[in-house]
Order: C-alpha cells, then sequence, then structure tokens
C-alpha cells in the first residue's frame, strides 16, 4: 500500500498539463509513434502479402509464380499445338471440298443427277422404221467424240454401259427401254461443234438420210436432261490409290 | 498528457491521410515502432517509479529505433535480415512485457 499511492499520485501528476519544452518534445515523439503505428497497421493490411515479406519469402512468392507462368505457358503450347491441328483440319476441309466437286463432276458422267446446259436437240424421223441401233450407236459416238457431255435418248439416260439392241418388229431397246420412232436425242456439250460433228460429209446426218430416215438438229442455249440412273456399284472394279490420280 | 494527447493526434492523422510507407522504409517501419513502443513503456514505468527524464526518453526514443532499424539493415545486407527481425522483436518484447509487469505492480501492487 505504501508503494500503490506514490506511484498513482506520479501517475496523476503526470497527466496534469504542464507545458514545456522537453514536454512538447516527448508529444511530438509520441505524436511520430502513433503516425507511423497507423501507418503501418494500415500498409500491413492493405498489401499483407508483399510489402512485410522478406526477401526469401519474396524468392518463394516469385518462384511459385514462375512455377505458374511455366505451367500457362505449357498451356499455350498444347493450345496452340492443338490449333494448328484444327487449321491442319480445315485443309482436310478443302480436301474434302475438292472431293465434293469431283464427286458432282462424276456424277454427272455417271449420269446420277440431272444436269443443264447449253446443247443440241436432235429429232430422228423415220417414217419407214429404217434406222437400226448401230445407227443409233453411231451417233452417240459421233456426239461423244464432239464433246458431249451428257446425253438422253428418249427416256434414257445414255451413260458409259449403254446398249442398243434392235427390238423385234418396230423400236429400238436401249437400256432394256424400247423407243419408238421419233428418236429424240438431248446432247449437252457445245452446239456449234456437236451439230457440226453430225453435218460432216460422210457423217451420220447423211448416213441417216442414205437410208431414207431423216434428222433434225435443234442449237439450245439451255437443255435439260431430266432422266437419271441409279448409281451402281461395280461388283468386281476396284479403284488403286495411284491409278486414281494418274488417270486424271 | 501531452504524450497521450500527441498519440492520440498521431493515430488520428495515420488513420486519416493513410500514407503509403514508402518503400525504402518498409523493412524498418515495424522493427522501429516496436522499438518506439518499448521506449514508451519504459517512459510510463519511469513516471510511475519518480524517475523519468525527458532527455533520457527523448535520447533512448530516438536511439532505440535507430538502433533496432539499423541492425534489420545491417541483417539485410548480410542475408539475416528476417532472422535479425525476428530477434529484435523477440527481445524488444521481453523488454515491453517486463515493462509493462513493473507498471502493473506500480499501479495494483500486485
Amino acid at each position: 500500500m505504501s508503494q500503490n499511492t506514490p506511484a498513482r499520485r506520479r501517475l496523476r501528476r503526470a497527466l496534469r498539463p504542464h507545458i514545456s519544452r522537453t514536454q512538447l518534445l516527448v508529444g511530438l515523439l509520441c505524436l511520430v509513434l502513433g503516425f507511423g503505428l497507423a501507418t503501418q497497421v494500415h500498409a500491413n493490411r492493405e498489401e499483407s502479402e508483399f510489402a512485410a515479406a522478406r526477401q526469401d519469402e519474396l524468392v518463394g512468392i516469385l518462384d511459385t509464380l514462375s512455377q505458374r507462368s511455366d505451367r500457362l505457358r505449357a498451356e499455350i503450347q498444347s493450345l496452340e499445338q492443338t490449333r494448328a491441328e484444327l487449321e491442319q483440319d480445315t485443309r482436310g476441309e478443302a480436301a474434302v471440298a475438292e472431293a465434293r466437286r469431283r464427286a458432282s463432276t462424276y456424277a454427272v458422267l455417271a449420269g446420277t443427277v440431272p444436269v443443264t446446259g447449253p446443247g443440241i436437240e436432235l429429232v430422228v424421223n423415220d417414217p419407214g422404221g429404217k434406222v437400226t441401233a448401230s445407227m443409233l450407236l453411231d451417233t452417240l459416238q459421233e456426239l461423244r467424240d464432239a464433246g458431249a457431255e451428257a446425253v438422253q435418248i428418249g427416256g434414257v439416260r445414255a451413260i458409259a454401259s449403254t446398249y442398243f439392241r434392235d427390238a423385234s418388229g418396230r423400236g429400238i431397246v436401249v437400256d432394256g427401254q424400247r423407243l419408238f420412232p421419233p428418236y429424240r436425242l438431248l446432247v449437252i456439250g457445245d452446239p456449234h461443234t456437236l451439230s457440226t460433228a453430225l453435218d460432216i460429209p460422210g457423217g451420220i446426218m447423211e448416213s441417216l438420210r442414205s437410208a431414207g430416215a431423216e434428222g433434225v438438229v435443234t442449237q439450245r442455249e439451255e437443255i435439260r436432261i431430266t432422266a437419271v440412273r441409279a448409281a451402281a456399284s461395280p461388283q468386281y472394279a476396284r479403284a488403286t490409290r495411284d491409278g486414281d490420280r494418274k488417270n486424271n | 498528457m501531452i504524450a497521450a494527447i500527441g498519440l492520440a493526434i498521431g493515430v488520428t492523422l495515420g488513420l486519416v491521410l493513410q500514407p503509403d510507407v514508402p518503400l525504402w522504409l518498409q523493412p524498418y517501419l515495424p522493427i522501429a515502432i516496436v522499438a518506439a513502443l518499448d521506449a514508451l513503456f519504459g517512459a510510463v514505468r519511469a513516471t510511475l517509479e519518480g524517475v523519468f527524464n525527458e532527455r533520457v526518453f527523448v535520447v533512448s526514443f530516438v536511439a532505440n529505433t535507430v538502433v533496432a532499424a539499423l541492425i534489420v539493415f545491417l541483417g539485410d545486407q548480410l542475408g539475416v535480415g528476417s532472422q535479425l527481425t525476428t530477434a529484435v522483436v523477440v527481445v524488444l518484447g521481453i523488454r515491453i512485457f517486463s515493462n509493462a509487469a513493473a507498471i502493473r505492480r506500480d499501479l495494483f501492487h500486485a
């Protein structure tokens, strides 16, 4: 109790304001301390992760970050690889487009699709029934020689395997279908070349005339060939890979 | 009294202004503050024991902060900055604790 009293009395006396130069100095120092304290607490709260970290901690943080950036860089690389593969796939799409283009060409040749284009219409009037299967075949060959790309005879699309046969009695059998005169041929190709090819001396028109029939050629801006064939998949023949290209 | 007012004003200023700690000061400010706190507690104890001297307080305050910062600076140069910081904090912490214990004994006699 004897020590208690002087300590409290001294505290009370110290809390009593009495201004002197050193008291002001002490106050100033305490002000600086308080300011620093608040600043540090604030800074610590604001960026506690880096500001308070020492060098080795920062090195550790940096290490972690660089590891992470390495991982991300690897990810970028793999994504770029994927992108390159996808771009190659775009070239694959080009191949598909090319294949489609060729398929449509082959479809025209195989007669599986209706076609349209410039060409001629050839009507063979045969009142005496003099026109034979071989004459029609010759006509078709002549037209093919002249660059005919698609031919329709009557209601039959002429393709590579088309055959002609004299029917018993009147008419001609084309690919199993019996046709009667007048025979009407729709041909797509260069109209001028086609009609010239038919008109050459000793050609189709002349032989038709000498046989007693008559061919009438009309050049047309647009010929529509609507007859189609079902695509027959070959039973024996198989395409070879390089042969496929060389023959093109 | 003026000391307490100064402390309060300082804390208020720091909270209101919220200044950024300059980069060169960042490693040393916390240590300097702990050293200053040690000086402050020592001053309170001296006041209670009737041996407070303003001159001693000012000198010990400045010397404590400067020496603490210097030790940390030296430690940083030697590559043992974080260990020395810990050492300084431990020593100052022990001193603050013993001062606080003395203050408690003086005031409450317990």
